[in-house]
């Protein structure tokens, strides 16, 4: 009966759930016992002063690191000791803070590479790439959405940094998983470059559930449906946009300075 | 536009385009000894194209994969000795087994070997996987003369490849008969290590090998995509084992030490292991000039590892990678340009590496010839290798030729940029 009436309520499950996570290397306690939930088809923006953990955060959320202590579940699936490629097998793909993509294949290849696993193809060796017009046609609509279409075939080496940008948000949405996360999606990009990445950002992710870090309060406070701030490895607020700006703690730890220096 | 859209909505197993260069290439091979008759000339021909089979095997390990091994000539020894003892029980046994069939078993043997030894080797990429690859080739090499029922001990495992049943009358009496034995193998590997290519497993063998930490955030694990690449490469390694083991009917320690490991790599590595052409091109050179250089002078493999070091440092693309450097001249119509400076700063470089291979070959002689026996002959003239003259003529062309091709240098690279420059400034 119990379990029924649990089984009820899991379209309330978080799509993310962190509990108590801690991280150490060495004797430096990077992450001091973070806890999360994060609910599914929700926008959710990490900030935070450098040095924060944003991204060792991240890092112990897709299993890059194992984490020290705490539990990470995702759609209620337990995490601890699951590999990268299979927390991403659960619906759970990731973009990275320095351009993390495969420079000597092309733009066209990156996207079809990351759409493989997701469409099925596994480690088969009895089937060509290319004859596949379903594949062909969704790495091409992928380069529609990131607007890379006439790059198709250069090597995605020589993109510029905002194409490259681009590319790897494309390869972070291309396989449809629902859980996206982002690291620093606007790192170093001019104005009109992060009004580009944040309209892209706002398509590809229609309906899923979008964790990133981000600098760029002007990116943050238009995405974001909820904001968390993490400082010194823990997470002191947790709230709407407009919770988080008017939270004192907030103000004094980090948001007061750096909205200060915005205007 | 237009075009991709096209290009998407037609995907057909053959394209005229695609099927070209396997029809030239088998056209090749079956005209080939009828134009190259002599025995000599069959025997390395068989020589070269076991040689490619493997050099294309090993280069789904470097090129593709990223993985360099030191321990590759394992897995063809492996289906070398297999094949060879299959010859032989189907002498004692009288097994209905034909002989153009047995390099499969060979393929089979490399991969069930790959398949152990890749379990724990493909864990991880570069330096770790060198090492385990060197390691293993020593074991491998070690145990050929512990385990005396398999690899013979010192003087190897011999058979006769004329004792099985015949095919079509043929019974492989002939050199020629092997040569077409292992022109059709050929073709087979190679066709299928090159849609091995086109696979989903060998398309992230190229990820994993450019970024292995990004395929394993796409939902491939970057070891279980090596180790697809791995048994495959040592399938068709196997494969190049059981075609020596019917060409040479002997197969020994030597087919699987570290020095045949080392040469693949440096077969590999000349060709070019960017392009799926390049082992072919570096075996083929590799063939030619350790069977026709090595007739000329006892030093040629001092010249292999000068062309083999000048290749690393400045073609790092090999052979395939400086024919491909030339693909957008020609797409801009601007080859010819080309023609002129290289006339002029490669003929005298030729003729200055002529130089300095003449007083090389006259020091050898003079270290290593028999007391009095002071005449040599070099290139079609006889002189007396004591005196100076010869060697005074020979660095002083060498000096020569460098000093002109170094003069005219700038020439071709001016031409170079202006060849690769399209109309109109670049774009």
């Amino acid at each position: 009966m119990n379990a029924m009436t649990q089984s009820g309520l899991s379209t309330a499950t978080p799509a993310l759930q962190i509990e108590d996570l801690r991280k150490s290397f060495g004797k430096a306690e990077i992450m001091r016992g973070v806890n999360l939930s994060i609910g599914a088809g929700e926008r959710h923006a990490v900030i935070g002063p450098n040095g924060a953990g944003k991204s060792t955060l991240f890092n112990l959320i897709t299993g890059r690191f194992p984490p020290t202590s705490g539990t990470v579940r995702l759609h209620g699936h337990d995490l601890a000791g699951l590999a990268p490629f299979q927390i991403n097998r659960m619906g759970l793909s990731r973009s990275f803070q320095i351009t993390n993509i495969f420079p000597k294949m092309s733009v066209f290849e990156n996207v079809r590479c990351s759409l493989l696993w997701a469409q099925g193809y596994r480690y088969s060796f009895w089937n060509m790439v290319n004859r596949s017009r379903a594949l062909t046609h969704a790495a091409e609509e992928i380069l529609e959405q990131i607007n890379l279409t006439n790059r198709r075939d250069l090597p995605a080496g020589v993109l510029s940094y905002a194409e490259q940008r681009a590319l790897e948000i494309g390869i972070t949405i291309a396989g449809g998983a629902n859980v996206i996360m982002l690291d620093e999606p606007t790192a170093g990009m001019s104005h009109s470059e992060t009004d580009y990445i944040m309209d892209l950002i706002r398509r590809v992710t229609e309906n899923k559930t979008l964790v990133m870090v981000e600098h760029d309060m002007g990116v943050v406070f238009g995405l974001a449906d909820r904001i968390s701030v993490l400082v010194y490895g823990e997470i002191i607020a947790t709230g709407t946009p407009e919770e988080v700006r008017a939270n004192p703690k907030v103000q004094e730890a980090y948001l007061g300075a750096v909205l200060e220096a915005d205007h | 536009m237009t075009d991709t859209t096209l290009h998407s909505s037609q995907p057909r197993l053959i394209t005229l385009g695609g099927a070209l260069p396997w029809l030239i290439g088998s056209l090749f091979l079956l005209v080939m000894p009828q134009v190259f008759t002599s025995n000599s000339a069959i025997t390395i021909m068989n020589q070269m194209a076991i040689t490619i089979v493997f050099a294309l095997s090993y280069n789904m390990l470097l090129g593709q994969g990223g993985m360099l091994s030191f321990g590759h000539a394992v897995y063809m020894g492996m289906g070398g000795f297999m094949c060879v003892h299959f010859m032989n029980y189907i002498e004692d046994y009288s097994l209905p087994i034909p002989l153009p069939v047995l390099p499969i078993f060979g393929g089979l043997f490399g991969m069930g070997v790959a398949m152990i030894i890749g379990s724990f080797s493909t864990r991880k990429a570069g330096t770790i996987f060198a090492m385990i690859s060197l390691g293993v080739g020593e074991l491998i090499a070690a145990c050929s003369v512990i385990i005396v029922a398999f690899f013979g001990g010192e003087e190897g495992v011999s058979g006769d490849r004329t004792m099985g049943p015949p095919v079509f009358g043929i019974e492989f009496l002939h050199q020629i008969e092997v040569y077409y034995l292992t022109a059709f193998w050929l073709v087979l590997s190679a066709l299928l290590m090159y849609l091995f290519s086109r696979t989903p497993v060998g398309r992230m063998a190229n990820a994993v090998r450019d970024n292995p930490e990004r395929a394993e955030f796409l939902g491939y694990s970057s070891r279980w995509v090596r180790f697809f690449s791995f048994v495959a490469a040592g399938f068709f390694a196997g494969i190049a084992g059981g075609l020596f083991a019917i060409n040479y009917e002997i197969v020994t320690e030597e087919n699987l030490n570290l020095v045949q490991s080392g040469s693949i790599l440096l077969i590999t590595f000349l060709g070019g292991v960017g392009f799926f052409f390049g082992p072919i091109l570096g075996a083929i050179v590799f063939t030619l000039l350790q069977s026709v250089l090595s007739l000329q002078t006892e030093i040629w493999q001092l010249y292999l590892g000068l062309l083999f070091v000048a290749t690393v440092m400045f073609f790092p693309g090999g052979l395939a990678g400086v024919i491909m450097m030339h693909t957008l001249p020609f797409r801009l119509g601007k080859a010819r340009l080309l023609l002129r400076p290289y006339v002029k700063t490669l003929l005298p470089a030729l003729i200055g590496l002529l130089g300095t291979a003449g007083g090389m070959e006259i020091l050898y002689h003079l270290r290593h010839a028999a007391l009095g026996e002071n005449e040599m002959s070099l290139y079609w003239i006889s002189f007396d290798s004591h005196s100076v003259l010869p060697i005074a003529i020979c660095l002083l062309t060498a000096a020569g030729g460098f000093w002109l091709a170094k003069r005219n240098a700038p020439e071709l690279a001016d031409a170079w940029h202006e060849a690769n420059t399209p109309n109109g400034g670049v774009a």
